[in-house]
């Protein structure tokens, strides 16, 4: 575990970089860690997604999968991968403030 | 009026859950009254899934490893072979495809996972059955049986679509079976065997994981991680072809064994408030009730519990389900017991296999089941392997029956298991 400095929070994170605590994050929060993770500009699509995976983690538990992302974001997989390209799920899933989507047992 | 309950899906969970309620209805009358079970099931086809995946590399053949569900159905279990069209769960009704309606004081959802071809553009367009197959269904254990036994070199690629799956090691004793089986046939180093997964290593836990990705290495699998399968694409010569990521990376294959990705039934779907988005159904994972209506519940692969798709997780479920079944028609409270155990071997080839043993909350740890003296837990052995084959005669005589076996609950055992001791630096045994 580990603690970092974003909009000038201190934030929990683990050994892979995800979020503690996701009640933590703050929308500034997320344009900084985009920006780290080599994403300029956070658009109206990125809002959409990073908001359905904090929103299905808190009724769920844990954040979706990429295919069920797709299925039921608004966003499908192909537009998915162009937003995050380093892998949807876990990259969304960190900037969202989320834990890493479990997706599989 | 007696009391009925009726099971959807007569596979593994359904027939125990069938033939455990009948041996405790018949010596335990409700009010007075006998309970009508009614089994529904679109074929009479009962196939022990786990023979899958011996039938590419010739170890099991069709006949052996399906009988048919009616005869592992108590006689006074009614059997109805219908598809269904839907649930409504305000009616407490189901309706049959063949017309029939089944009005229930329980309903029971046991229909498992079915696989989505369809959700993975070119699956089954030109090269399916022929250069690319499922084992995951007879047809293509079948076929694929049939193109193994013709592959006299190249690139065999084991591809999981996406989690989750039925059994999610299969995928992994494929790839350790197909190395034994082409060093057997004496053209290992003419072969080149991907194991392309969706997940961030071998496996999802990490113990496991550790221990599988070194085995794939020992066997020179190669391992291609965090890979989603967008599309299949046959090359011209219609002899090869690619697996293409969504990512844009491209896995090129001679032959392909894909799982695809799984959904639950369809008539979940129809059925309005009973299914997730991918037709599972939501249930609470300690006591079995669905989310759906409280005298609605659900078992095994059909359900969105957290725990491994596995006949064994149904087999565990099975005694908590039942319980709870009871408890409910006796206006009693709910028992929250179930705590996601699962028990898997895994084939690795040249007669030996692992044991990994684990539930919601323990990952599979090394050690010994059920106790310290036992079967080696994340160890290839001869004796696993045994225990493997072994399964298949005690499947059909004491699990579907619905007999309990000793020394082997529904509570995941921790005595003989190496549990990480956080007081020290090397590990304890319990």
């Amino acid at each position: 575990m580990s603690t970092a400095t974003y909009a000038g929070v201190a934030v929990e994170l683990n050994d892979e970089g995800f979020f503690v605590d996701p009640n933590q994050w703050t929308r500034d929060i997320a344009v900084e860690l985009a920006k780290a993770d080599g994403i300029d500009t956070l658009t109206d699509q990125h809002w959409t997604v990073l908001e359905f995976m904090r929103k299905e983690y808190f009724e769920k538990g844990t954040g979706p999968t990429v295919r069920v992302l797709g299925k039921t974001s608004g966003v499908s997989v192909k537009d998915l991968y162009l937003l995050f390209p380093k892998g949807p799920a876990k990259m969304a899933a960190r900037i969202a403030g989320i834990p890493k989507p479990k997706g599989c047992i | 009026m007696a009391k009925k309950i009726v099971i959807l899906g007569g596979g593994t969970g359904g027939t125990l859950v069938a033939n455990r309620l009948h041996r405790h209805f018949k010596h335990h009358r409700l009010d007075g009254e006998a309970v009508e079970i009614t089994v529904v099931d679109r074929d009479d086809h009962h196939m022990y899934q786990p023979g899958l995946l011996f039938v590419p590399f010739g170890l099991a053949h069709h006949s052996e490893i399906v009988r048919p569900r009616k005869a592992q159905l108590h006689k006074d279990v009614e059997f109805v072979e219908s598809a269904i069209d839907r649930v409504d769960h305000h009616a407490d009704t189901v309706y049959l495809e063949n017309g029939r309606e089944l009005p229930y004081d329980v309903l029971v959802i046991a229909t498992g996972a079915q696989l989505a071809f369809d959700e993975t553009e070119g699956l089954t367009g030109p090269g399916w059955n022929e250069r690319v197959f499922t084992f995951y269904d007879i047809t293509g254990a079948t076929g694929l049986a049939a193109a193994l036994e013709e592959f006299e070199g190249g690139r065999l690629v084991v591809n999981v679509v996406d989690m989750p799956i039925k059994c999610p090691v299969a995928p992994l004793e494929f790839c350790f079976l197909a190395d034994w089986y082409f060093t057997e046939r004496g053209i290992r180093d003419k072969v080149e065997i991907v194991y392309a997964t969706p997940l961030d290593g071998a496996f999802t836990k990490p113990t496991a994981s550790a221990k599988l990705s070194a085995l794939l290495e020992e066997k020179d699998i190669h391992l291609v991680t965090e890979f989603n399968t967008g599309s299949v694409e046959m090359d011209d010569d219609g002899q090869s072809g690619k697996l293409v990521g969504y990512d844009g990376r491209e896995v090129p294959f001679d032959l392909a064994a894909v799982i695809p990705m799984h959904s639950g039934a369809d008539y979940v779907g129809r059925s309005e408030g009973l299914g997730d988005d991918l037709n599972f159904v939501p249930t609470n994972k300690a006591t079995l009730q669905t989310l759906a209506k409280e005298n609605i519940f659900a078992i095994g692969d059909a359900t969105n519990v957290p725990a491994s798709k596995a006949g064994s997780v149904t087999h565990f479920e099975g005694e908590v389900l039942v319980d709870n079944i009871i408890r409910f028609l006796e206006h009693r409270e709910l028992e929250s017991t179930f705590d996601g155990h699962a028990n898997c071997f895994i084939e690795t080839g040249f007669g030996k296999a692992l044991l990994i043993d684990f539930n919601y909350e323990t990952e599979p740890l090394p050690g010994h089941f059920p106790a310290a003296v036992g079967m080696p837990l994340l160890k290839e052995s001869r004796m696993n392997h045994l225990g493997k084959l072994m399964f298949q005669w005690f499947y059909w005589h004491a699990l579907l029956p619905g007999r309990d076996v000793p020394g082997i609950g529904a509570d995941m055992p921790k005595a003989g298991k190496q549990l990480p001791n956080p007081n020290k630096e090397e590990e304890a045994t319990v």
